[in-house]
């Protein structure tokens, strides 16, 4: 469990964390969400450490961390750009901290090989760090981290020095070891899709505040405002209307979309739109759009729904949301 | 660009002719000079007591130079990249003064400082140092003129190491001091090593800022330049400066040497 108190931390003018507080429960996968400058890495380098606050207070399982030292704090660190020990071996990178902790050096031995076959790199153990691949950096960084068993583990961007493919991967791998090693995981990213599929619990943050806590789809199906809307997830903006591209729903005949609007009602109304491109990606088809307006937006339709369509590139076609994010949180009551 | 062949060619005679003229040629000349005479008659010039006085002094100034270079080089050099203060730049122009200044200005001003009616002249006059026309002298005069190499060999690569790994072991428990000894120092190995290497080529070749603040007696307190020095225009032994010249190049050769072994070994590991 981590708790952060009215955190600030001012870098001259720049305010990078703005009266920061946020929980973080034990056992939790928690991803710090923004875009940069958001304050999301300084707020997981205050918690390990690495930068002094302000103001305000840290407690990490019940102790309060706010002054103590990065290596009195329990904390396993993971950087985006792996900060390996070039000089030193796989093998000597991970018993890092176990040596500094003077343990035994069977123990040492054990513990490393353990933990390289954990992370995949059993048989790595003489290589350098120049003789691996970013990924394989990485997860030896992270078998450094947990080495030492921390009581959180704190990953800053660890997959932004990656290609997509591999970053993916270690993705669902990070995933998988979380569930095994249950180890309090907070992880800092700018990518909304790696929070969405990683996380259990997503803070976002914007401008050194915290704009909404809670989990994936929670956060996707009824984001606090239009920022956290905006940020996790594609959208499109119809009639001044924020909506998923998937939730606009095209119609070729005008007076069939104004009665169907009638029935879902959103402020959005019905818009009259051009195609301008239409693009198939595997099932989905998206579809860009321009309003009369002249504002333009994409549309996303199933292949199946685009197949019916047959929408041509110049043709006019009239959009309508099928519901915005308002509609989640209608009372029932209501909506009938 | 396209150059012709004739153009190319004639560029690198030139550009070879040029290298050969300036330092080929005078160094040929006094190794031909130095050997022409016999292998024994060159080493019977430099076993004289005074020549091994020579050498052995000079090896003792590379001796205490190199140590408190490296101390002074890398504390300065974390400074100056670390350090958040105010005088950064005044620093850092002090650092490269030893470079702009005349080698000659830095042993006129060593006396005014260190002699006996300069500031510190106390030292000799009542506790019996003498520092000008001592060892001491000797040695400061060579660590004021060798002080930039290592701390400009240091300083861009912690520039280039940034702070993470520094970092990563502080997060995994190692304080300060074990952070330094077995991160830092092992990230910063070719660029100390090299810095010490300059260092020891140019306190051997050190002349100007020395033959000042030596007395420069045979035997006692002359290194290796002032008998080379000494030889050719005291003694007339045009020889003996031939032979003590060859000696010296021979140190310079072994370091550089030495260096280029360690490149080979930095560029493999």
């Amino acid at each position: 469990m981590i708790t952060v108190t009215g955190a600030r931390k001012n870098y001259g003018d720049f305010a990078a964390l703005d009266d920061v507080t946020l929980d973080i429960p034990a056992g939790t996968l928690t991803a710090l969400l923004g875009p940069s400058g958001s304050g999301k890495s300084t707020l997981l380098r205050s918690i390990a450490g690495l930068e002094r606050l302000d103001a305000g207070s840290i407690v990490i399982g019940g102790r309060d961390v706010t002054g103590v030292a990065p290596q009195k704090r329990g904390i396993g660190f993971v950087f985006q750009h792996y900060a390996a020990f070039k000089h030193m071996t796989v093998r000597d990178n991970v018993a890092f901290g176990l040596s500094i902790r003077k343990r035994p050096k069977a123990e040492i031995a054990k513990k490393v090989d353990d933990l390289l076959e954990i992370v995949g790199l059993d048989g790595f153990q003489h290589r350098y760090p120049a003789q691996l691949s970013g990924g394989q950096r990485q997860r030896m960084a992270l078998a450094r981290a947990l080495a030492v068993d921390p009581e959180v583990l704190l990953l800053d961007e660890p997959f932004g020095a990656l290609d997509a493919k591999v970053r993916a991967d270690l993705r669902q791998w990070l995933r998988r070891l979380h569930d095994e090693v249950h180890v309090t995981t907070v992880l800092v990213t700018h990518d909304q899709e790696e929070a969405l599929d990683v996380a259990d619990r997503i803070a976002v943050l914007n401008k050194g505040r915290i704009e909404q806590v809670g989990d994936p789809v929670s956060l996707y199906d009824r984001p606090a405002n239009d920022f956290v809307m905006s940020f996790l997830g594609s959208v499109a903006r119809l009639g001044g209307q924020l909506v998923r591209p998937h939730d606009i729903a095209l119609e070729r005949n005008r007076d069939r979309a104004v009665a169907a609007d009638a029935l879902t009602g959103t402020a959005g109304g019905v818009v009259e739109s051009v195609v301008e491109r239409v693009v198939r990606l595997g099932f989905e088809v998206r579809i860009d759009l321009r309003a009369d307006s002249g504002q333009r937006f994409a549309a996303q339709v199933t292949r199946g729904q685009a197949d019916v369509l047959g929408l041509q590139v110049g043709e006019t076609v009239y959009a309508r949301a099928t519901h915005g994010p308002d509609a989640y949180e209608l009372d029932p009551a209501l909506a009938i | 660009m396209r150059t012709s062949t004739a153009a190319r060619l004639s560029l690198r005679t030139v550009a070879l002719g040029y290298l050969v003229l300036l330092i080929g040629v005078p160094i040929v000349l006094i190794l031909w000079r130095t050997f022409g005479e016999g292998v024994g008659t060159f080493l019977e010039s430099i076993r004289t007591p005074a020549a091994i006085s020579a050498l052995n002094l000079s090896l003792l100034i590379v001796a205490i130079t190199v140590p408190l270079n490296v101390v002074f080089g890398v504390g300065t050099a974390l400074a100056l990249v670390r350090g958040r203060f105010r005088g950064r730049g005044l620093i850092q122009a002090v650092v490269d003064l030893p470079f702009a200044v005349s080698p000659i200005v830095v042993g006129v001003s060593l006396i005014l400082l260190w002699g006996s009616s300069g500031w510190f002249g106390g030292i000799e006059n009542n506790l019996g140092v003498r520092v000008i026309f001592g060892l001491p002298g000797m040695v400061i005069a060579t660590i004021f003129v060798t002080l930039p190499f290592v701390v400009r060999e240091v300083e861009p690569v912690l520039h280039e190491i940034g702070t993470e790994q520094e970092q990563a072991a502080s997060t995994l428990g190692a304080s300060s001091a074990q952070t330094f000894w077995r991160i830092t120092l092992p990230a910063i190995r070719w660029g100390l090593t090299y810095g010490v290497v300059l260092t020891i080529a140019r306190a051997l070749g050190e002349f100007g800022a020395v033959i000042m603040v030596s007395s420069g007696f045979p035997g006692v307190s002359q290194t290796l330049t002032l008998l080379v020095h000494s030889r050719y225009i005291d003694d007339h032994n045009t020889y003996g400066a031939y032979a003590a010249a060859t000696l010296l190049m021979g140190l310079a050769v072994l370091t550089l040497l030495l260096m280029t072994l360690l490149d080979r070994k930095r560029s493999t590991t």
